[in-house]
């Protein structure tokens, strides 16, 4: 049903320019690469505060508001480059079962990270478990989000 | 390309050796096993740069201005270390699963290159810079060394990130000439004449 959709998103003018040139798939793959790297920074750096390691000194809230604009510019560069990389090979996607695991996974780590995750480190519980329970998910989201990632490649 | 001429090094000779290990070629050959230390290390290099970019950006003064900076170094930094002791690990596997290809590899070199930058930066930073740090450990925006430090970090590792990723394409591979003659000079490539 969804076939059409992704063979129009490889029809792209984007996509085309991708798939004929031999430097842009793996420019924009690496700067996707440098995204997930300042991605893992700022969502580890709150979630491992969460969770009782890391810079415990300071309140939850401060580190989750000072780490926001950070995570924000991650997010970004990892759209901005993923959407590419995925039109120009959007059908391979398509049979792909780690792509769908990471794209159904994505929007629940978004999702879990700036609604839900977000309103609790702002909040500053002093509820050790509740905190705790909030970081562990999100690491665990977005571990699935990046392993399936890498095995799109693999698969 | 891994055969070897009397021109060959004894490195060559030694890498050529390793790779005809029986668990080199079981790893490279493997289904999973290969695909999942390659991921390992794709993980933990997130682990490991991203936290350490979280405290290049508090050396810089662009951020946590209000966190002290002994607080990166105590309580985050434990986390980087295991982040790199893991993906260092996963990658001499991958390294191992095909060492000569690896070897010549150009892009290969400029991440070695960048690792030994990173690695020197660490080591000056914490030899010199850290060691005064009680002296500026809250000042919004940290000395100008600090800073410096932080600056060449986010670089070299950037640098890493990149060419590890390119490492996966053979364009300037030994067997794929005629290149051009720094290219082979970095790739070290041995080209004999008649074979262009």
């Amino acid at each position: 049903m969804l076939l059409p959709f992704f063979e129009w998103c490889e029809s792209t003018v984007i996509a085309s320019t991708i798939q004929n040139s031999l430097w842009l798939f793996p420019v924009i793959e690496s700067v996707h690469l440098l995204g997930l790297c300042l991605l893992g920074g700022s969502i580890l750096l709150v979630d491992l505060r969460l969770m009782g390691f890391g810079l415990t000194h300071q309140s939850i809230s401060e580190l989750n508001r000072q780490v926001r604009p950070w995570l924000l510019v991650a997010v970004t560069v990892m759209l901005v480059t993923g959407v590419p990389l995925f039109l120009s090979e959007a059908i391979k996607c398509y049979y792909n079962r780690s792509f769908w695991v990471k794209i159904t996974t994505l929007p629940l780590a978004l999702a879990f990270t700036f609604l839900v995750r977000n309103r609790i480190a702002r909040a500053d519980s002093k509820v050790a478990y509740i905190n705790a329970t909030t970081g562990a998910i999100s690491v665990v989201l977005w571990f699935i989000v990046a392993a399936a990632g890498r095995w799109i490649g693999f698969s | 390309m891994n055969g070897l001429t009397d021109g060959s090094s004894l490195i060559e000779r030694f890498l050529a050796w390793l790779g005809a290990t029986p668990w080199s070629v079981a790893l490279l050959e493997s289904l999973y096993v290969w695909p999942l230390i390659e991921s390992v290390h794709v993980l933990t290099i997130a682990l490991f740069v991203g936290t350490a970019v979280m405290m290049d950006l508090r050396l810089l003064g662009f951020a946590f201005k209000r966190v002290p900076a002994s607080a990166f170094t105590e309580r985050l930094l434990p986390w980087t270390r295991v982040g790199f002791a893991v993906s260092l690990m996963t990658g001499l596997l991958v390294f191992y699963s095909q060492p000569v290809r690896y070897y010549h590899n150009v892009f290969f070199r400029i991440k070695v290159l960048a690792l030994i930058l990173a690695g020197l930066n660490v080591w000056l930073f914490h030899s010199r810079v850290h060691r005064r740090v009680s002296q500026w450990d809250l000042n919004p925006v940290p000395p100008r060394a600090a800073r410096v430090a932080g600056v060449v970090s986010i670089f070299a590792w950037a640098l890493v990130v990149v060419t590890g990723r390119m490492i996966a394409y053979n364009w300037f591979d030994c067997d794929l000439q005629p290149q051009p003659d720094f290219v082979n000079w970095l790739a070290g490539c041995v080209v004999e004449a008649g074979v262009e």
